[in-house]
């Protein structure tokens, strides 16, 4: 498995704690399936693991209180096995699934309590969602399917038209506006989904596994769309997916789940850093560390014998792009950030990252 | 039977046409666009039922021509069996019944309890119901039309559907039949089995006739196929009055029937001239039967076998004619 | 692809073992009680039951005109369908506004039905009807023939407007489905015979009761498929709507109602076919068309003019069947083709096919040749003459051989059957039912099973219904048999598919009352020949599933085992069969209902039992309550017959089974 950069240089530097406003915060959300659900939430029964509480109560808990935020023009991957609550997770966020308990703020107001047409219209304007079978009308040519969400909003016929020929370009699918679904590959096909949920100029972007049904080649030009899409429109995405490389590569921030809970959250390279626990270790275990971890991950403090006169890189540098400076390097490269020196790195410790031995903090 | 149904306000909303009980509610009407005749002098329409057989069909067939041609009535026919004929009295939707065999249980559901229909007289034919045999059968075993001997013959009549017993293939429908009960009082050993149509009793006296094979059934007269294949009827117990009183207990012939026609009431006390025609017509078992064999064997329209009989009879028509 | 079957085969000697030792008990049994408890009722006896089911018509009958249900509900609506039924026939069949005929002559109405399936349809359906509807004329049935249109038309409309919503509805709500599908299955099952007389009550005599009568026959169809269409839309599509932020309405409007429209279609092609097949026993109550001339030829044994007019039904089935297939069809297809670039084109089309129709109907309005087909070309003559002649033929040659098929069918296999059913004392047969429903479709059916029982038995007609079972399954039996074999046949040859299909259409469309005297000639007033009615009227129905799911085998799965070197038969006898189950079985318990709805025809030609005491009920005013009760007997059987086999299937098939 080998976590392609190719698009990453491009991407806008990653969003640090503070400088972006929070779009969306979710807080203690619980999703319990099963006759008489609402009785598990905040009581001991809350405590029970899953196995437990499918056999006291026949009810299964395919969320567990998890709670996040995601900043205004973040990637928030949410990553979990299948099985893991990350699909019924962000369709409580549109409420496609209605949550047992907990809050989900846009903007600080709190969506759970919308109703009806108040709920209609946060789906039909701030919220956009891409499928993993992608859910297009296979009665209807693909300029109708992208201009649907703008049709049933009740935008004018050649407003709507105009905005989703717009989109469909965008997304690369010029020249198909007459076709039908059925008429296109996989990967086109989603392209059209994704135009569709664009069309719509929502605030922010669900993806529910969308590239889970593609073969590995559209799928890896799939990512780089969103990548390049993100780059252009800078929507808020929160991107759904069972693959490890998928996350590591779009991710800002990644949340991993297991059995509904949350195990993880932080940035690619936290997560393959410092794994919170076995699960997520065993998960990663087969990432090439170079290609994610910074050297922040494996500097040392400089010590007094240490020569720093050599050359300089920054603590965001991936370990791969700068190996060639460190072992062409007579000396320890000094690493630093904002002008001040936080370490040193030498051949020693990328070669240990290289040769798959220690690294870890 | 539902003794507690309340009569009035449907027969007066009936006789009235308009309703007037009802009708100034706004509702509409059962009976209010099928006003039956005008009664005012003229003929106006008349609806006559027409019971599915080929008997039924030359008499309608004969009132209905004098009707138009003599009397100058638009005649409706409807194709009705004849417990959704007896219903149309109530509903106004059918003026007269020209042939009907019993139904004393409709009679007394009607004329007794609805008082929607009267008697419209006799029509002159003799009804005969009873066992017959193919004409062979009584040539070869002429002791076979007493049924004293019908168990000595049983044999004959096994078939596969009899179960080890004589078959006595009963069955139209439409016909009120003792032969259950007969069978068991007579100790016969013999089982009814149900053809369940007049085509399948035809078809299978016809069958029995041409490739002489043995058949014993339930067969009635006047009817058109008599014309085709004589049957011969088996003799039972002779009928006195009463002897069928209790169903149970039957052991006795069927009653010949005197058919007769049933009409509306409304039409009855419309002063139509065609009631007059219907309450007159009468005539013979034979000339029925000739009608029905201009309708059934040479194929002939009810109306032109009509036409045909009337012309060469018009001495019998001229007496059914109004007296005005 | 052979180890589809090997869970089945592997599970299935234990519980074969009891089966068997349940039957093998039961004949024991039967040795020793054969012949007690039976409970049979006599030709013109009553059960207290019967009488007070007598009395329920009484009621209507009294009320009618004081209750304020007729008065203000079902008087209009009989006097709404009674106009629209008028006036459908002052534009097609009858002389209306005072002139000798009606507005549109034949070839007006040929012009517009041609035009309508070249523009539905395709050229060769257009073919096809202009074909047709000359046909009816040279058969000298033109009149008739619109007559009957013309309440089919209306009652197939009023079915739609009824039909589709509750449909859509079933579609989107399960509680409402749970509801209405039993009442579904009694609309389907309940012979029309019963509720006919009754009908008349609430309608009067004329084309409102026919088209009511219609009705309760056509309507399931189109609300089973429609909801079946509407609960098919793929969840993803759905949810991907629903994430756009759809209203209810606008997700049934754009989503769910385009998607269903194809299995909609099918649902009307098979309304129309119900309705049609309602046109001859509408006829007893008066009802306008061919039905008239059939049961009128029936009342002298005419088989030569009960066939023409059954050839003229046929005939309008088969085009209407074709016309409405090739407009499912172009809904299908219809966004495959590049349509954009052919729309002013079609358009034009469209423009002068119209034209062509709209100047046929003026012709015919004005002219008289136009307007009455013309007497000379009277091709009915001759099919009534070479039907009467092959009729005549068959009965006199054919008897020998039919006669020891019958005879070997009743005492090999229907006697010995009705033996153990209908003499075994009846809680016997009922414990039996319920452990073989147990052991072979589970609990629930059992449970069916056991009420059912308890229901023939209260009905009073235990024994009859028992008679009447016999003959049922072995119908079935016989139906499946052709079934598998003409199916596999089909569906494995496009050549014998086209050969065989019109054939199977004539089976289904042709009234049961134009063949009935043919064969009551060869097979005699017996159960046998209700056998043979009721498996020419079914057979068609399986054949045409079991090709279909033989057809649907994945080519795949057949490439792979011809590339084994599996010999024809063992392709057929390991591969499409098993893998056709679910169409197997759809065939089969679509061939039992389709057995049972002939099981009045059946009491009409000798099998008495449950479809005479229908027959008689309809006939005989002090029996009919009994008749009543045996309609709803064979409702009782139909529903126990159908939910124990769909559960049996749905066991031995596993996941796989549909429905």
């Amino acid at each position: 498995m080998t976590v392609p950069t190719v698009a990453r240089e491009e991407r806008p530097a990653p969003a640090t704690d503070g400088d972006r406003p929070t779009v969306l915060d979710v807080r203690g959300l619980w999703k319990v399936f099963g006759q008489r659900a609402g009785r598990v939430v905040g009581t001991s029964l809350a405590t029970l693991d899953r196995a437990e509480l499918k056999r006291t109560t026949g009810c299964v808990a395919a969320v567990r209180d998890v709670s996040f935020s995601v900043r205004r023009g973040e990637v928030f991957v949410v990553m979990g096995l299948s099985g893991s609550g990350k699909s019924t997770l962000v369709r409580c966020l549109n409420r496609l699934i209605e949550p047992t308990a907990g809050q989900v703020l846009l903007d600080g107001e709190d969506v759970l309590g919308y109703a009806g047409k108040r709920l209609r219209e946060l789906r039909r304007h701030r919220f956009g969602m891409v499928f993993q079978h992608f859910g297009l009308l296979p009665h209807r040519r693909v300029l109708d399917n992208v201009a649907f969400g703008l049709e049933i909003r009740g935008v004018k016929k050649a407003d709507r038209m105009a905005r989703a020929q717009e989109v469909l370009e965008l997304v690369g699918l010029a020249g198909f506006e007459g076709s039908y679904p059925d008429q296109l590959s996989g990967g086109m096909q989603q392209r059209v989904g994704l135009a569709r949920a664009l069309a719509v100029d929502p605030e922010v972007l669900f993806f529910d596994e969308p590239f889970s049904a593609l073969d590995p080649l559209i799928r890896r030009e799939m990512q780089n769309e969103v990548i390049r899409l993100h780059h252009e429109v800078g929507k808020t995405m929160i991107f759904i997916t069972h693959d490890l490389s998928e996350a590591l590569k779009l991710g800002d921030r990644i949340l991993i789940m297991r059995d509904g809970a949350l195990v993880q959250m932080g940035t690619p390279d936290e997560v393959v850093g410092a794994p919170a626990d076995d699960y997520v270790r065993d998960f990663v275990s087969d990432v090439p560390r170079s290609d994610v971890l910074t050297l922040r991950w494996i500097m040392r403090d400089a010590t007094p014998d240490d020569p720093l006169d050599g050359p300089e890189l920054g603590a965001d540098t991936v370990i791969r792009d700068a190996v060639r400076t460190v072992l062409s390097a007579q000396r320890p490269v000094k690493v630093v950030r904002d002008g001040d020196l936080l370490g040193v790195v030498t051949a020693v410790e990328v070669l240990e990252v290289i040769a798959g031995a220690g690294g870890q903090s | 039977m539902a003794a507690t149904r309340k009569y009035g306000p449907r027969v007066l909303a009936l006789v009235t046409g308009a309703g007037l009980l009802l009708s100034g509610c706004g509702g509409a009407k059962v009976g209010e666009s099928q006003a039956a005749s005008d009664g005012k002098g003229g003929c106006g329409t008349v609806n006559l039922a027409i019971n599915p057989w080929v008997g039924y069909e030359a008499n309608a067939a004969v009132i209905a021509y004098v009707a138009e041609k003599n009397l100058g009535c638009t005649v409706v026919k409807k194709d009705l069996k004849e417990e959704v004929a007896w219903q149309g009295f109530g509903t106004g939707e059918v003026d007269a019944i020209v042939e009907n065999w019993g139904h004393d249980d409709l009679k007394k559901k009607y004329m007794d309890e609805q008082k929607t229909a009267v008697s419209g007289g006799v029509t002159g034919n003799k009804g005969v119901i009873g066992w017959f045999v193919p004409p062979w059968m009584a040539e070869k075993y002429p002791d076979i039309t007493d049924w004293k001997n019908l168990n000595k013959y049983a044999d004959l009549f096994k078939t596969s559907e009899s179960g080890g017993k004589g078959q006595l293939l009963d069955g139209d429908p439409s016909f009120v039949t003792n032969d259950e009960a007969l069978v068991k009082n007579l100790d016969l050993n013999f089982k009814v089995v149900y053809a369940g149509s007049e085509a399948a009793l035809i078809t299978a006296f016809r069958q029995a006739e041409k490739t002489k094979t043995p058949l014993l059934g339930y067969f009635y007269d006047p009817q058109w196929f008599m014309s085709e294949v004589k049957l011969v009827k088996v003799n039972l117990p002779e009928y006195t009055e009463g002897c069928d009183a209790d169903a149970e207990k039957i052991a006795c012939d069927y009653p010949v029937y005197d058919l007769d026609k049933i009409v509306s009431k409304k039409f009855a006390g419309s002063g139509s001239p065609a009631y007059q025609l219907i309450k007159n017509f009468t005539w013979t078992n034979d000339d029925q039967n000739l009608v029905a064999k201009y309708i059934s064997e040479d194929k002939m329209s009810p109306e032109d076998a009509a036409a045909k009989w009337v012309n060469d009879n018009p001495g019998k028509v001229k007496a059914w004619l109004p007296s005005s | 692809m052979v180890a589809v079957s090997a869970p089945v085969t592997r599970r299935l000697p234990s519980r074969s073992y009891i089966t068997g030792a349940v039957l093998l008990a039961w004949i024991a049994l039967w040795v020793f009680l054969n012949g007690r408890d039976t409970l049979p009722l006599g030709g013109a006896q009553l059960t207290p039951l019967h009488t007070r089911f007598g009395e329920g018509a009484d009621v209507i009958d009294a009320n009618r005109d004081s209750n304020p249900v007729f008065l203000y509900f079902v008087n209009y609506i009989r006097l709404f369908i009674d106009a629209t039924v008028t006036s459908v026939q002052a534009l097609i069949s009858r002389p209306s506004f005072g002139r000798p005929v009606p507005l549109a002559g034949w070839l007006g109405v040929t012009g517009v039905a041609t035009a309508i399936a070249y523009l539905y349809g395709n050229r060769k359906v257009a073919v096809l009807t202009a074909a047709g509807f000359v046909s009816f004329g040279l058969l000298g049935l033109w009149e008739e023939s619109m007559d009957t249109l013309a309440l089919t038309l209306t009652a197939v409309a009023l079915s739609l407007a009824v039909g589709i919503p509750l449909g859509v509805w079933a579609g989107l709500s399960d509680r409402f489905n749970r509801i209405v599908t039993p009442v579904l299955d009694f609309m389907q099952t309940m012979p029309t015979f019963v509720y006919l007389a009754p009908l008349t009550l609430f309608f009067l005599i004329g084309p409102a009761s026919a088209t009511a009568a219609t009705m309760i026959y056509a309507i399931p169809p189109a609300i089973r498929l429609t909801a079946h269409g509407i609960r098919q839309t793929p969840p993803a599509t759905l949810e991907a709507a629903e994430a756009l932020g759809v209203t209810g309405g606008q997700a049934l409007r754009k989503v769910r109602l385009p998607l269903a429209k194809q299995t909609i279609v099918v649902g009307i092609n098979q309304t129309i076919m119900a309705a049609l097949s309602m046109a001859t026993i509408a006829a007893l109550i008066d009802a306008p068309g061919l039905g008239k001339t059939v049961l009128k030829a029936l009342q002298t044994l005419d088989v030569g003019t009960a066939f023409n007019a059954g050839l003229a039904i046929v005939i309008m089935a088969i085009v209407l069947d074709r016309v409405t297939s090739a407009a499912s069809r172009r809904v299908e297809i219809a966004h495959r083709t590049g349509r954009s670039g052919r729309r002013r084109l079609r358009r034009v089309e469209t423009a002068v096919t119209a034209v062509v129709a709209v100047v046929l109907v003026y012709l015919s309005y004005t002219y008289v040749w136009a307007a009455e087909f013309p007497a000379g070309a009277d091709v009915g003559s001759y099919v009534r003459r070479g039907a009467d002649a092959a009729s005549g033929w068959a009965q006199e040659t054919l008897v020998a051989y039919t006669n020891g098929l019958k005879n070997a069918i009743t005492y090999a296999l229907l006697n010995p059957f009705e033996a153990l059913l209908a003499h075994s004392p009846w809680w016997l047969v009922a414990v039996v039912a319920v452990a073989l429903a147990l052991l072979l479709a589970g609990v629930r059916a059992s449970i069916t099973a056991a009420v059912g029982c308890v229901l023939l038995v209260a009905l009073g007609l235990w024994h009859d219904s028992m008679v009447t079972l016999a003959t049922t399954l072995v119908a079935t039996l016989l139906v499946m048999v052709l079934g598998v074999v003409l199916g596999v046949w089909m569906g494995r040859s496009d050549r014998v598919d086209r050969i065989l299909r019109p054939v199977l259409d004539a089976g289904q469309t042709m009234p049961a009352f134009v063949y009935l005297v043919p064969i009551l000639g060869l097979f005699g007033a017996t159960r046998f020949t209700a056998i043979i009615a009721a498996v020419v009227f079914a057979a068609p129905v399986s054949v045409k599933l079991v090709a279909e799911g033989i057809r649907g085998v994945p080519h795949t799965a057949v490439e792979a085992a011809t590339a084994g070197g599996a010999s024809t038969w063992q392709l057929i006898s390991k591969v499409q069969l098993p893998m056709a189950r679910a169409g197997i079985t759809l065939a089969a318990s679509q061939g039992l209902i389709y057995v049972l709805s002939m099981v009045v025809v059946g009491g009409l030609v000798g099998a008495g039992a449950l479809g005479y005491d229908v027959v008689a009920g309809f006939s005989q005013y002090q029996l009919r309550g009994k008749g009543l009760a045996a309609g709803l007997a064979i409702v009782v059987l139909g529903i126990v017959l159908d939910r124990i086999m769909r559960a049996a299937a749905a066991r031995a098939g596993g996941s796989s089974a549909t429905r």
